[in-house]
């Protein structure tokens, strides 16, 4: 029978180490609401995510009253757009009308953000794909919870640089048409590499098309359970270190494994994965900039940050896959700097730079997330992020992502603010040597051989 | 003394929806009192109760059954919560599973 410590450190977890389960995602298939028509694919589209979700957001807090664990978003991911939209979709200002059918679809259920607005262009782009890819300045900004995301490349394709170039323009569009809030239209964007089919954190969730009709799947947190759990392996040597973060890892997972299961049963939608990832909130002491400077940096940002990062994302997967029978998405160690208040001290002190995180996204689960960075960066400086970034997970065989917020009107050293879990940032420099003549090459980075390792 | 006043009745296999109730904060008269009178009132049975001193406070935990609850869930947590704020301390009821879960394999 339980014991009155067991129950008081779960609950310790979750009151003062704000233990919480950060997402359970409903995703759901779009592909039969594709019609020749694009106002009766919208009206397809928000009746189909309207039926199936209508009790996602009720659902969700009748777990969370009966396990006493927060449950922060209730979200909804959908078929990339760009091939549900191909066939009645005759230009952008046709796929801005389905953001808006996805954005009212989503307010109507109740879920704080929906994703899968959203184009697979790993090789080459299709009309309709580069169509809703242009239509993403507009489409963002005169949506409100719309999340969007690319697919630049993977380890099997290559890295599509016609796509790279265009979206370092589209990128500084977004935020032009966003200015007034700080750029924020950049903070629902994100392009990736290697992206993932089943994840259900934002703002590149999308539901694959090899996935079924509907998905539960869940994003689990627990930065902060993690740094206290370390207080305990202060001094201690790496052995000790490592399974104290297993044990945790293993326990935060277990608790995700709980809720995608009673989700998935009250909604008689079937569960699909668990996202083991620790990502952290601007709240102090929910932390991953935390975590690396417990295991002995002095700040995060400081030589041997690498390291510390790739055992302590290591670690977390060790420990959460025996937790979870079904592990996928992202499953790692966040670092978005805007919501990681260590990070945002960091960067603002200046120990943590572009390159370093450039270095730290090479052995975690993202990539560079969440960074704002001067207004007047050039969009073929944006692509060289992103190509840089694309050819990490090409060449690693993992996923990368670039979000960066080139914030308008804005320099280094000044704040960001994106308000509520998206934080808060520091103006980040960035090199601005020009790399114009590099992506605006045209056609596509090969893939690289899968022989020769070294 | 516990067992006198609220039998602790176990269950062999017959249906049981577990439930933990937590006591947190300054030890005073009559909690358990409280809080066992308000699930008697409710047909709540009381499975378990241990309780500890952590950090200086009162911690005290129960655990029930409360498969013939003539009161849905949630509203117990809600009720439960409430006592709690009447006495002075802070009580949750969470279901089970949510320990097992974390602490067994």
């Amino acid at each position: 029978m339980l014991n009155i410590m067991e129950v008081h450190e779960t609950n310790q977890m979750i009151e003062q180490e704000k233990l919480d389960v950060r997402t359970i995602t409903m995703g759901i298939s779009l592909l039969d609401c594709a019609s020749a028509n694009v106002d009766e694919t919208c009206e397809n589209i928000y009746r189909k995510i309207t039926t199936y979700a209508r009790d996602l957001v009720a659902t969700g807090k009748a777990i969370e009253q009966d396990y006493g664990i927060p449950i922060v978003n209730k979200r909804i991911t959908v078929t990339p757009i760009s091939l549900v939209g191909a066939s009645s979709c005759k230009s952008s200002e046709d796929f801005v009308k389905i953001a808006h059918a996805l954005d009212r679809a989503a307010k109507e259920v109740g879920v704080d953000l929906i994703g899968g607005y959203s184009a697979l262009v790993s090789k080459a782009m299709t009309p309709a794909e580069e169509m809703l890819i242009r239509s993403l300045p507009q489409a963002l900004s005169e949506t409100d919870i719309v999340c969007s995301s690319v697919n630049v490349g993977s380890t099997k394709t290559g890295i599509d640089m016609n796509a790279v170039a265009l979206l370092g323009h589209i990128i500084k569009d977004i935020a032009a048409r966003t200015a007034d809030n700080d750029s924020y239209g950049c903070v629902k964007f994100v392009a990736f590499c290697n992206v993932p089919d089943d994840n259900p954190f934002m703002a590149g969730g999308f539901h694959g098309v090899t996935e079924g009709d509907a998905v539960i799947n869940v994003g689990v947190s627990g930065p902060g359970v993690v740094s206290r759990a370390l207080d305990a392996a202060k001094g201690k040597d790496f052995e000790f270190l490592c399974e104290t973060i297993k044990r945790t890892a293993f326990k935060i997972t277990r608790v995700g494994q709980l809720v995608a299961q009673e989700a998935s049963r009250r909604l008689g939608v079937p569960f699909g994965i668990i996202d083991l990832s620790l990502a952290p909130t601007p709240a102090v002491g929910d932390s991953v900039g935390e975590v690396l400077e417990k295991i002995g940096l002095e700040q995060v940002g400081a030589p041997g940050t690498t390291a510390a990062l790739a055992m302590l994302n290591d670690q977390v997967k060790k420990g959460g896959i025996m937790a979870s029978s079904y592990v996928g998405g992202l499953s790692g160690a966040f670092i978005p700097v805007s919501e990681d208040k260590n990070m945002i001290d960091a960067a603002a002190s200046g120990c943590l730079t572009m390159e370093k995180l450039e270095a730290m996204t090479c052995v975690c689960s993202v990539g560079l997330d969440m960074i704002a960075i001067p207004g007047d960066t050039s969009a073929a400086t944006i692509s060289g992020l992103i190509a840089d970034e694309a050819a990490i997970g090409m060449v690693n065989q993992k996923t990368t992502a670039v979000r960066v917020i080139p914030v308008v009107g804005k320099g280094v050293g000044e704040m960001a603010n994106f308000g509520g879990l998206m934080g808060y940032a520091p103006i980040m420099p960035v090199n601005n040597t020009s790399c114009e003549a590099f992506v605006n090459r045209g056609g596509r980075i090969p893939a690289p051989i899968h022989s020769f390792k070294n | 003394m516990f067992e006198s006043l609220f039998p602790i009745i176990r269950h062999s296999g017959s249906f049981m929806n577990k439930a933990i109730i937590t006591v947190v904060g300054q030890d005073t008269v009559g909690i358990i009192a409280r809080v066992c009178t308000y699930l008697s009132q409710h047909n709540v049975n009381v499975l378990d109760i241990s309780q500890t001193i952590i950090d200086g406070f009162f911690n005290m935990m129960m655990i029930v059954d409360y498969a013939n609850a003539d009161k849905d869930f949630s509203a117990m947590v809600g009720n439960l919560e409430d006592l709690g704020d009447d006495i002075g301390v802070r009580i949750r009821c969470q279901r089970e599973e949510i320990f097992t879960k974390m602490h067994r394999i």
